[in-house]
């Protein structure tokens, strides 16, 4: 036997290669035990809420639920013309379910959603449902109102049987699946989401424009100053990231409102007269000052990180070569930038497609981002499941985002710092 | 065909950064056409400072640089023409071999088939042949240096600047590259200013060398001139090994002197002194003194070995010598160096001719 094949012990007789994994895993335990809270805590306040935020968007189980003998006996109706007694009596009989626990009023809610008018027939029904007789639900409900005898209303009630439904991804486009089960724009007037993400993407899309062509300078003389200067430069830069949000968008708010200091100061110079201020607030350009603003040093340290790797030789070659300064800066300065310019304009443009406090300060009606619009439906309306899809829609974008950026550049080629 | 003996002239250049210390002296310094001129000295001595003026990345605060007769300090770097090898290659990352040689041809606007026949000429000069395709980053230390010479030479320029090239390979590497760029520039004539401040690098390579200290050119001449007659004792100290004895003059005459030691009175060549009295330091070059000295030297003296190194070709000995318990010989091993050991007293000798009295330290 050579002794390559010969299995090597340990002094108390286990084979080496056990008595080692025994001991690797003894570690391998050790150091997922440290990083288990920090999973626990992912899982706790981001995958589990991501989750739950997917399941809401698309959940409809509360009318599947609230009605189940009506789906159940519906199962069989076509749909083409009224529903047989049967499905009436299934009706009355949850109906009276949920008068007793009171949660008729819910039903009317979910009900008006998919068709207007139910709200008005259901409490009427609800009033009238106390003196029914047995037997014939048909006839004492369709009497109740006329709408209850109408194809349509039996028709939006089955519509609501799937426990799951994508119906807010539509609403969030502006969209509807009509009567026919066609998906349809809603009338021209009631548009509001495509306008909302049109100006989500070119505010987006501006801001980091704007923050690219400030923040490429900067970071060039961050990475080429001496280290006393540099280092007050970039403390300059991240003075913003030590002042709370809040009291950065409220100064701003002091700037540019139209009694404010700029106003002030280009009436001063005579640039506009004093009842013709410039309304710099509560528009698009509050949105794009305050943001460009604020977004500027993500720009700024990725580009800085990666500039800074850049040897200062590389431009002296490319001009000792014969290149001008400008072919050397096109030619081999600037495509060395490229993972840090990749990595900063991704970041920001993800940044400010999901912008909030910001643009819901200075914003205005014409700088309010579809963000704003979530907040608005989490709070105001409490249609939670529509803010819920649009919050995953805006999350898929910023996913699509991050795929071109892969194919165009390639993800390997970013670098954040 | 008379050679341009004033190609790159350097004339009376000052150079200071900050306006109080001047890094570059009152600098005197031509370069003859073809020639393999090498800047010597240590960190700080001004000779970088020097290559990146001649480059035209940095201005002279006084005097003005020829090159081929024309001023050029006012010309920006680009349109110099000058080759340049830097420290750490420079090659741009990413770009292929092939795209970095023809960076340079590309912004003259040379035509693609003439510029891949020049390519193809620098490769091959360097033995890269087969690596146009790949990127700087999958090449060794060695391989991209080669590609940086190609690089500066690429474009046919006439002058080619070096700046401790080098300096990040392996010394095996360092002495073969040492011959390879030695070899290129005497195949294809080209003037190379080269700056090191590896002594056996700068005599291997160069025609001439200029040793720089404190701003200035110290000696410039051949290397064989520079290690055996050096002008004053910073060059002697700074290239090879060096013995010194600080003394006085005594006693001077033509081709001779006299100098008095704390104990002793040694012959000396006086290079640098002219009147007695005189403080100088005395140079000895290790291999130029002999243990028991046969032949007929007027120095003479004995001395203790304090300590024997064995060098495998030779043996260096450390003797302690008319109170200099730091001076150093050079035996080649041999078998009939039998008394060297420690503790013995032995005799030494010298020609005063290879004594050098020189500045004093």
């Amino acid at each position: 036997m050579s002794s390559e094949n010969k299995q090597i012990l340990t002094t108390d007789g286990t084979p080496l290669e056990v008595s080692l994994k025994k001991a690797e895993k003894k570690n391998k335990i050790k150091a997922f035990l440290l990083v288990a809270p920090l999973l626990l805590f992912i899982i706790i306040t981001y995958v589990f809420p991501i989750g739950d935020m997917l399941m809401r968007s698309v959940d409809d189980k509360m009318v599947t639920e609230m009605l189940p003998k009506t789906y159940k006996s519906m199962e069989k109706w076509d749909g083409k013309e009224l529903p047989p007694e049967e499905v009436f009596e299934a009706f009355y009989i949850d109906f009276q379910k949920l008068i007793e626990e009171e949660r008729e009023g819910k039903l009317s809610t979910q009900l008006n959603y998919t068709k207007n008018g139910f709200k008005s027939i259901i409490k009427k029904l609800r009033r009238k449902s106390k003196s029914f007789e047995e037997g014939n639900y048909k006839e004492q409900i369709m009497a109740v109102h006329r709408r209850w005898a109408d194809v349509e209303y039996w028709r939006a009630i089955k519509r609501r049987a799937p426990a799951y439904t994508y119906q807010k991804y539509l609403k969030g486009m502006d969209m509807y699946e009509n009567e026919k089960g066609e998906i349809v724009n809603v009338s021209e007037d009631r548009r509001v989401h495509r306008i909302l993400w049109l100006r989500t993407l070119e505010i987006a899309f501006f801001v980091t424009v704007f923050c690219f062509l400030m923040a490429y300078p900067i970071a060039h003389l961050l990475a080429t100053l001496p280290m006393k200067y540099s280092n007050l430069l970039m403390i300059c830069v991240l003075l913003p990231f030590w002042t709370s949000l809040l009291v950065r968008t409220a100064s701003w708010m002091i700037l540019l409102q139209q009694q404010g200091i700029v106003n002030d100061f280009f009436v001063t110079i005579g640039l506009v007269t004093d009842d013709n201020r410039v309304e710099m607030m509560y528009n698009k350009t509050g949105s794009y000052v305050a943001m460009t603003q604020i977004l500027l040093p993500f720009m700024v340290l990725p580009l800085y990180s990666v500039m800074k790797t850049i040897s200062p030789s590389l431009m002296r070659a490319g001009k000792s070569l014969g290149g001008t300064p400008f072919v050397a800066f096109w030619k081999v300065y600037f495509p060395l930038t490229i993972p840090g310019i990749g990595a900063g304009c991704l970041l920001v443009f993800i940044l400010a497609i999901g912008y909030y406090i910001t643009p819901a300060l200075v914003g205005g009606a014409s700088g309010t981002l579809i963000s704003n619009q979530i907040a608005f439906h989490m709070k105001s309306t409490l249609d939670w499941s529509f803010a819920s899809a649009m919050g995953l829609m805006l999350l898929s974008g910023v996913l699509v985002i991050y795929w071109l950026y892969n194919k165009l550049v390639g993800i390997d080629n970013i670098k954040l710092g | 065909m008379s050679v341009n003996k004033e190609f790159v002239k350097f004339d009376k250049v000052d150079k200071s950064y900050d306006g109080k210390i001047l890094v570059v002296k009152d600098l005197q310094l031509d370069i003859a056409e073809g020639e393999f001129v090498t800047m010597l000295g240590p960190s700080g001595s001004g000779k970088t400072t020097c290559l990146m003026m001649l480059a035209g990345f940095e201005t002279p605060t006084n005097g003005e640089i020829y090159l081929d007769g024309n001023a050029i300090s006012s010309i920006p770097p680009h349109k110099r023409g000058i080759g340049m090898v830097f420290q750490n290659y420079a090659l741009f990352p990413h770009m292929t071999v092939y795209e970095n040689l023809a960076f340079p041809l590309r912004v003259r606007k040379i035509p693609k088939d003439e510029a891949d026949k020049k390519i193809d000429k620098a490769l091959s000069m360097v033995s890269l042949q087969g690596f146009a395709q790949r990127m700087p980053g999958q090449l060794s230390g060695g391989q991209q240096q080669r590609v940086a010479v190609a690089r500066s030479l690429v474009f046919d320029p006439q002058l080619v600047l070096m700046d401790e090239p080098l300096g990040a390979l392996d010394k095996n590497l360092r002495e073969s590259m040492q011959y390879e760029i030695k070899h290129i520039h005497e195949s294809i004539g080209v003037t190379v200013v080269y700056v090191t401040h590896d002594q056996s690098e700068a005599l291997t390579m160069s025609n001439r060398i200029a040793v720089f200290n404190d701003g200035k050119v110290q000696q410039l001449s051949s290397p064989d001139e520079l290690y055996e007659k050096p002008v004053n004792s910073f060059v002697a100290e700074f290239i090879g090994e060096n013995n010194t004895f600080a003394g006085e003059i005594s006693d001077i005459s033509e081709g001779k002197c006299k100098v008095k030691l704390a104990n002793a009175d040694i012959l000396a060549n006086p290079i640098s002194v002219k009147e007695k009295g005189e403080r100088t330091t005395v140079s000895i070059r290790p291999e130029r003194a002999l243990i028991n000295p046969t032949d007929k030297m007027d120095n003479i003296h004995k001395g203790k070995i304090e300590e024997v190194i064995y060098h495998g070709d030779h043996t260096r000995v450390r003797i302690n010598l008319l109170g200099n318990s730091e001076f150093i010989l050079k035996v080649p091993n041999s078998s009939s160096n039998l008394d060297i050991k420690l503790g013995n007293e032995i005799k030494i000798g010298w020609n005063s001719d290879d004594a050098r009295a020189l500045d004093p330290k």
